[in-house]
């Protein structure tokens, strides 16, 4: 057997030098690479599943309305199109864009790479709005309308209940307990709704929604959720940098200039804007707002600076491809939360083990 | 820079923790705070860094009081240097330095080459440049140690404070960072504030001993306040304070705990 290379310090430099060169690639040319990505996922979308548009056939369109120029095609594919397939796959980069980004925030905020957007209660208390708005026999706009508005109210009643109790001390770790409470009253209005609904039509319609779907979407909803999102993405990405320093704790983020409580206020009326829009629109999502985060620091690392517009294009990219699964798997549609799980599961293990170094 | 604390009262809520405190720290001064634990020393460091607003009294940077100023205001001029711990995600060593110039950027921007510049010079004068590339949560305590004053320094701070540099350190990670401290502290003229519990340390490097103790706050040079009486009523152990010649012929003082 030969005596190990280590031993030798010139096999030893060139190790080095290997090791040098499988260095992770810049974070600015993995964000361009995601964007390529995203893209291509964009585009690809159209074309499966029940009224595929083949991409010609949609570079055409696209080309042809951004010109101005006369419809070449049928009516049908042009509702097909505007009415159905693009505000879906729109809906479904924006959920997943916004999931991830609220949850790449909280973890850092919270300290706690364990943290996802509904810690603080925005989807259980948008779930209890829509389970009432369903309840009382709403459109799909009232529904969502409804969600968005408990989903804000619930996580305020988190954010000023916490205030009153840690008395202007601001602590985070009464924020997340609250965070819990609110959130476990909110699905016990959840259930008390389901155990109150008729069992033959709503108990049924509720359940679909809670588990998540974007089948129903249509051009109309599209500016409910646009909005908050704009809203809310705009401050999260120009305070990015300053989730670094927050993620080293509060005092040690004062002391290097950070004003914590304002920042706090900012990152958590931003990401409630975005995730109570989201549930409202597209129903309870889990998992992608835990895992994106974790694969972005992962292909970027931790710097906010990349691993924010890293986690908007992967969770961007990943919802939409898990949406395109959920209408092209089986004749029926998958709920989306069924997807995100059986598929956010297995990977999440799988990060834990490529990145245990960093944890255990 | 001239930092002045005036019959400060300093506590939380109900709690009163040390009451009717003054000094001064001026340039290049090397102030030791020594005292028992949960005398109130980091109670007094939160109170300077504005973490905690006095009960009553006032802190002044160069004569101004600094009870409104800003965050970045404050880390422009102190630089804190906390005890280590690791954030949980795996930062490099150069991003750790980095976030010492957040105080320096504007509200929506972050870091330019610049400030890359000023950092790397952080970490050189250290003599920590190798360090650079290293993940921050796996170099050692002492190496994390060093860090964490880089980044203060990165914030050109006129005022350095430091919460127990030496603690989870080895012996000699120990004596390296206070000499470390002590060589900036002489170089740029900063003011330095640190706490300790051992009495050779501020016999090292400080220019200016405080004790506190169930008594009240005393100041003065290292060899007036580190009596055998004061160790004995602070701390409650018997000590003896011995003196020997250094290698150039220079008094060198140390305490020595006694087992009986």
């Amino acid at each position: 057997m030969r005596p190990p290379d280590t031993a030798n310090p010139r096999v030893q430099n060139m190790t080095d030098e290997a090791a040098g060169k499988m260095r992770p690639a810049r974070p600015q040319v993995v964000l361009v690479v995601l964007l390529v990505m995203l893209v291509a996922v964009f585009l690809w979308s159209f074309t499966v599943g029940r009224y595929a548009v083949p991409l010609p056939d949609l570079l055409t369109v696209f080309f042809r309305k951004l010109f101005g120029l006369s419809a070449t095609w049928s009516s049908t594919l042009e509702t097909v199109l505007f009415n159905i397939r693009i505000p879906r796959i729109i809906v479904a980069l924006i959920i997943g864009a916004a999931l991830s980004a609220s949850g790449a925030a909280y973890q850092g905020l919270f300290r706690n790479p364990m943290v996802s957007p509904d810690i603080l209660g925005a989807a259980a208390g948008a779930g209890f709005g829509a389970a009432m708005a369903i309840l009382y026999s709403a459109g799909s706009i009232t529904i969502q309308l409804v969600a968005f508005i408990c989903g804000i109210l619930a996580v305020m009643t988190t954010y000023f209940v916490s205030r009153l109790i840690s008395k202007g001390h601001n602590s985070v770790l009464v924020l997340v307990l609250t965070g819990m409470v609110v959130t476990s009253l909110f699905s016990a209005f959840i259930s008390l709704a389901k155990y109150t609904a008729d069992p033959n039509n709503k108990l049924p319609e509720i359940t679909f929604w809670l588990l998540g779907g974007l089948a129903s979407i249509t051009a109309k909803n599209i500016k409910l959720i646009l909005i908050p999102f704009i809203i809310g993405i705009i401050p999260m990405f120009l305070y990015r940098y300053k989730l670094n320093a927050l993620s080293f704790g509060d005092e040690e983020a004062q002391a290097l200039g950070v004003d914590t409580k304002k920042m706090r206020f900012i990152y958590i009326f931003s990401a409630t804007l975005l995730t109570a829009s989201s549930v409202a629109t597209g129903g309870m999502i889990g998992w992608v707002g835990l895992v994106i985060p974790h694969l972005a620091r992962m292909l970027v690392g931790p710097n906010y600076k990349y691993m924010l517009p890293a986690s908007v294009m992967l969770g961007g990219a990943y919802l939409l491809l898990i949406d395109d699964l959920s209408r092209t798997l089986f004749m029926v549609e998958i709920p989306l939360s069924i997807l995100t799980a059986i598929i956010g599961a297995p990977f999440f293990i799988y990060l834990l083990f490529k990145g245990r170094d960093s944890w255990v | 820079m001239m930092l002045e604390i005036k019959e400060a009262s300093i506590g939380y809520r109900q709690r009163t923790i040390l009451n009717n405190i003054s000094f001064t720290v001026d340039d290049g001064d090397m102030l030791c705070l020594l005292g028992p634990n949960g005398v109130g020393k980091t109670t007094l460091f939160k109170s300077i860094l504005g973490f905690i607003s006095l009960k009553s009294g006032e802190i002044n940077l160069d004569g101004k009081n600094i009870r409104k100023w800003s965050k970045p205001c404050l880390a422009k001029v102190i630089g804190y240097v906390p005890q280590a711990h690791t954030p949980p995600f795996p930062f490099t060593v150069l991003d750790v330095v980095l976030m010492g110039r957040i105080a320096h950027l504007g509200n929506f921007s972050s870091p330019s080459r610049n400030d890359v510049r000023i950092a790397e010079e952080s970490l050189e004068r250290l003599g920590i440049s190798f360090l650079k590339d290293r993940t921050y949560s796996e170099i050692s305590g002492g190496e994390r140690q060093m860090v964490l004053i880089a980044r203060a320094l990165t914030q050109q701070p006129q005022l350095l404070i430091l919460d127990e540099p030496t603690s989870n350190l080895d012996y000699g990670n120990q004596v390296r960072v206070l000499l470390q401290i002590k060589r900036l502290s002489a170089e740029d003229g900063i003011g330095v504030v640190m706490t300790s519990h051992f009495p050779d340390h501020a016999f090292l490097c400080s220019s200016q001993v405080a004790l506190l103790n169930q008594h009240g706050f005393e100041m003065g040079s290292a060899d007036d306040i580190i009596t055998e009486d004061n160790m004995k009523e602070t701390y409650g152990i018997n000590v003896r304070i011995t003196s020997l010649a250094d290698n150039h012929g220079m008094d060198v003082k140390s305490c020595v705990p006694l087992a009986n």
